[in-house]
């Protein structure tokens, strides 16, 4: 047992944000499924923690309710630039999301409330281990349902061929808002959960490059599956921390990982199609 | 004081519109969103100021090295990357997904390279004579930045409109596949193209780092949210767009800068383009191009 | 009486008129066919029934239903489904999985009963894939359910799209070109098939290229030509319609009764 809470002391911190990226790889999985590239999810991550942060700083909520809130407030937004953005298709809708995270950055960093380009600090630590465990195990179970259901097959068919599925009945405008307004909801509790464990928060943790990071994530990962977003959230942050001997280069490897999967994995590392034949061969040996 | 305040959006418009004329040009004739055209920016602005400070070569070295060096990486991208992918026949948001991989490896490489802190070109490098027009303070660096500008869009203009390779070039942003049963080499018009638009991209990091003097490995990355505006004004893939919008946008910026607030001025520049994409996604000064099959 | 009814329907794309003053009506319970050469804007009247385009002028109406601005995911509730001329299935899914695309609307649960996997949820699902099955065994691809659709060869994919477009419990189905690049026996099988879909109740409307192949199975048929309709009635009175003649002779890609 000392050696495991060594381990703990030391790791703890690296293990819950495994957590919190997995969280944020399955929330833009949600949009991918559906066919859309959204980048707006690193924005939905800061207004979830700014939203949850401030309530608990300023009102003194207990911690379930300012979860709701950090996962409601972005929700609200996703909906309200949802209706209009999601008209817009492929590399369009992946402008319009990157501008309005600059927005958002750039309106968290300009208000007095937010602390500006200084955050918050002094955020109670009230995370625990666990509520990061629970809180990704009921989204990995609820998007699994998900996928199964009538609403996964419409997010895949609506991927695949819009118009086709339009003729089969499916309300395409809705689906899509819904998978961009849950992808909120998850980035936006992962925010609320980070900002009450990590202690303090700044406008610069939720720009451009943190969307990127989601996204490469999620592609290193593969979208065939859930197990994809949480491997590829898994990989790329622990990986930073074996290379540390590469110094200023190691960024440099998230980089090199996304432009190779992109070349040579399209389908990401975990791809269920490939696996299950790969099951199938050495069962039929 | 408004004519000293024109003048600085005049710089800054026209190096904005030389650099959001290569982004476009990969758009309308490739068909990428090619996100490490910020990337490609900063690194013309390290070797400008490699060459000319640290080799003491005159500036106009400086650029045509920027340009060369960043035309290779834009070449190289293509080859190594864009080839491939067209090859395969990916969907149009994979390109964009791996130029985002590139950006992170030539900016962490600059970061390894040459560390985090600034670096400048030595003052008495810079072309002197500044003068005065009324009371307007003109920096001879702003003149070179204008007129370098004015120039290489003249050149491609001139280039696009007039010659036989516009025409090709024309033919390919309506169709690629038309293009090549005409016999145009497509393949290798949009290797050129890469070349050019890189080209442009790293003269216009070389002329901004004139007039701020500050280079950074991140100083892409703005830059390349700038662009982006630029073309979604302009019109995606419209070259006159990416001019007039570039222009429009240097004078947005300043405008507001000087009379609203410093730092709103990019919240202004960016509300702005969030609207025209949800009103008027073509942009509002372009068309853009519609690519058939 | 007449399930799609179709009066003085003109469409325009910019300048060009693509269909003019277009008048038929589709029975319900028998097979209608809407001949004429490539080009003529057959295509057209279906992206216009099905709501991908809006009729620039006149009315479409389903079951005396106006069907203007009703948006194409409605219109395939109220009971219109069809293929496409160059097949349109969701090729990274199963052959299960596509027919159950086509439910989507009939397979009804909330958001709760689906977290918590309830009776009812289970329930629905499960009746779901049963009658996804059948479908699939309506057109003999019962044994391929699990199998992913770009597996399959032209011909099943036709009858996969046509067994997608029963799952959505369609009164009137509109088959766009349904035998195109099918050789003769699979031509005569698919027909066969239309046969067995009318008979179930179903009405059918379909576009086709092939004379010999419309001639042997429509209760009625419509000619376009340039936009415009220049015959209508049974297949024996189209046979020998002087303008429909003069429409096929007259041009180049006539029909393809020597590849029968």
């Amino acid at each position: 047992m000392e050696g495991f809470s060594d381990f703990w002391s030391t790791y703890s911190t690296l293990v819950f944000t495994v957590g919190i990226h997995a969280l944020l790889a399955l929330s833009i999985w949600l949009t991918l499924a559906c066919g859309l590239l959204s980048l707006a999810n690193a924005a939905f991550m800061g207004i979830g923690a700014y939203t949850a942060a401030l309530l608990t700083l300023n009102l003194g909520w207990p911690f379930p309710a300012v979860l709701a809130a950090g996962a409601l407030a972005p929700a609200a937004v996703a909906l309200a630039i949802g209706v209009p953005t999601l008209r817009l298709s492929g590399v369009y809708l992946a402008m319009a999301t990157l501008a309005f995270g600059e927005v958002s950055r750039v309106i968290i960093l300009n208000l007095d409330i937010t602390g500006g380009p200084e955050g918050l600090n002094g955020i109670p630590l009230v995370t625990e281990g666990w509520h990061i465990v629970l809180i990704l195990a009921v989204v990995a179970y609820g998007l699994a349902r998900l996928r199964r259901s009538r609403v996964g097959r419409a997010f895949e068919a609506i991927k695949e061929d819009e118009v086709a599925a339009r003729l089969m009945g499916i309300d395409v405008d809705r689906h899509k808002l819904f998978a961009f307004t849950l992808g909120a909801v998850i980035a936006g509790l992962a925010g609320a959960l980070n900002a009450h464990y990590t202690f303090f928060i700044s406008p610069r943790e939720y720009g451009f490059e943190n969307a990127v990071d989601i996204l490469t994530m999620t592609i290193l990962g593969g979208i065939s599956s859930l197990i994809g977003p949480v491997l590829g959230a898994t990989i790329l942050t622990l990986l930073p921390e074996l290379l540390r001997f590469l110094h200023d280069y190691r960024l440099a490897v998230n980089g090199a990982i996304l432009v190779l999967v992109v070349l040579f994995l399209p389908t990401g590392l975990w791809d269920s199609r490939r696996i299950r034949a790969w099951f199938a061969r050495r069962a039929s040996r | 004081m408004l004519e000293q305040q024109l003048l600085n959006a005049l710089t800054l418009g026209s190096v904005y519109a030389l650099f959001a004329l290569g982004f476009t040009l990969v758009f309308g004739i490739l068909a990428v969103i090619n996100l490490s055209h910020g990337a490609v920016f900063m690194v013309g602005s390290y070797v400008a100021v490699l060459v000319v400070a640290h080799l003491e070569a005159p500036l106009w070295l400086g650029l045509i090295a920027a340009m060369l060096v960043c035309g290779l990486i834009g070449l190289a991208i293509d080859v190594l990357i864009l080839k491939r992918l067209r090859a395969r026949n990916a969907p149009h948001l994979i390109p964009m997904i791996a130029t985002i991989g590139v950006t992170i490896v030539i900016t962490s490489a600059a970061q390894g390279l040459f560390g985090v802190e600034v670096q400048r070109f030595p003052e008495e490098m810079l072309p002197g004579g500044d003068f005065t027009v009324g009371e307007v303070h003109v920096r001879m660096v702003e003149v070179v930045i204008v007129a370098v500008a004015f120039l290489l869009m003249g050149a491609l203009f001139l280039a696009l409109r007039s010659t036989q390779l516009g025409r090709a070039l024309r033919a390919i942003a309506e169709s690629p596949k038309a293009a090549s049963l005409l016999g145009i080499n497509v393949e290798g018009l949009f290797h050129l193209t890469s070349f050019t638009a890189a080209a442009l991209g790293g003269v216009a990091g070389a002329l901004i780092s004139l007039n701020f003097n500050a280079i950074t490995p991140f100083m892409g990355q703005p830059m390349l949210h700038k662009g982006i505006a630029v073309i979604i004004l302009g019109g995606m893939g419209d070259i006159r767009g990416a001019l007039i919008g570039g222009l429009f946008l240097g004078f947005a910026e300043v405008i507001s800068k000087a009379y609203i607030s410093s730092q709103m001025g990019d919240a202004v520049a960016f509300g702005l383009l969030f609207l025209v994409l949800l009103i008027r996604p073509s942009g509002l000064f372009g068309r853009v191009l519609e690519r058939k099959a | 009486m007449s399930m799609l009814s179709i009066r003085g329907v003109g469409k325009n794309f910019g300048g060009l008129q693509v269909l003019q003053d277009v008048n038929f009506e589709v029975p319900g319970g028998s097979i209608f066919g809407l001949i004429g050469p490539n080009g003529a804007g057959k295509t057209t009247v279906f992206n216009l029934v099905t709501g991908l385009l809006q009729a620039s002028s006149g009315t479409i109406a389903f079951q005396g239903r106006d069907l203007a601005g009703v948006a194409p995911h409605q219109i395939t509730r109220l009971g219109i489904a069809r293929t496409f001329q160059n097949i349109r299935i969701f090729r990274d899914m199963t052959l299960l999985q596509n027919v159950m695309v086509g439910m989507h609307h009939l397979v009804d649960y909330g958001p709760l009963a689906l977290f918590f996997a309830t009776p009812t949820c289970r329930e629905a699902e499960r009746r779901a894939r049963e009658r996804a099955l059948e479908l699939l065994s309506w057109v003999k691809l019962d044994h391929k359910a699990g199998l992913t659709a770009d597996n399959l060869s032209y011909g099943d994919q036709r009858k996969l799209e046509f067994a997608r477009a029963l799952a959505t419990e369609p009164k009137l189905l509109l088959l766009d070109e349904p035998v195109a690049g099918m050789n003769p026996a699979e031509k005569t099988v698919l027909m066969e098939e239309i046969r067995n879909i009318r008979d179930r109740g179903y009405g059918v409307f379909l576009i086709e290229h092939d004379m010999r192949f419309v001639m042997g199975l429509c209760d009625r048929i419509a000619v376009l030509n340039f936009g415009r309709i220049i015959a209508e009635g049974a297949p024996e009175e189209i046979r020998n319609h002087p303008d429909v003649i003069e429409a096929y002779l007259g041009r180049e890609d006539q029909p393809e009764e020597a590849s029968v």
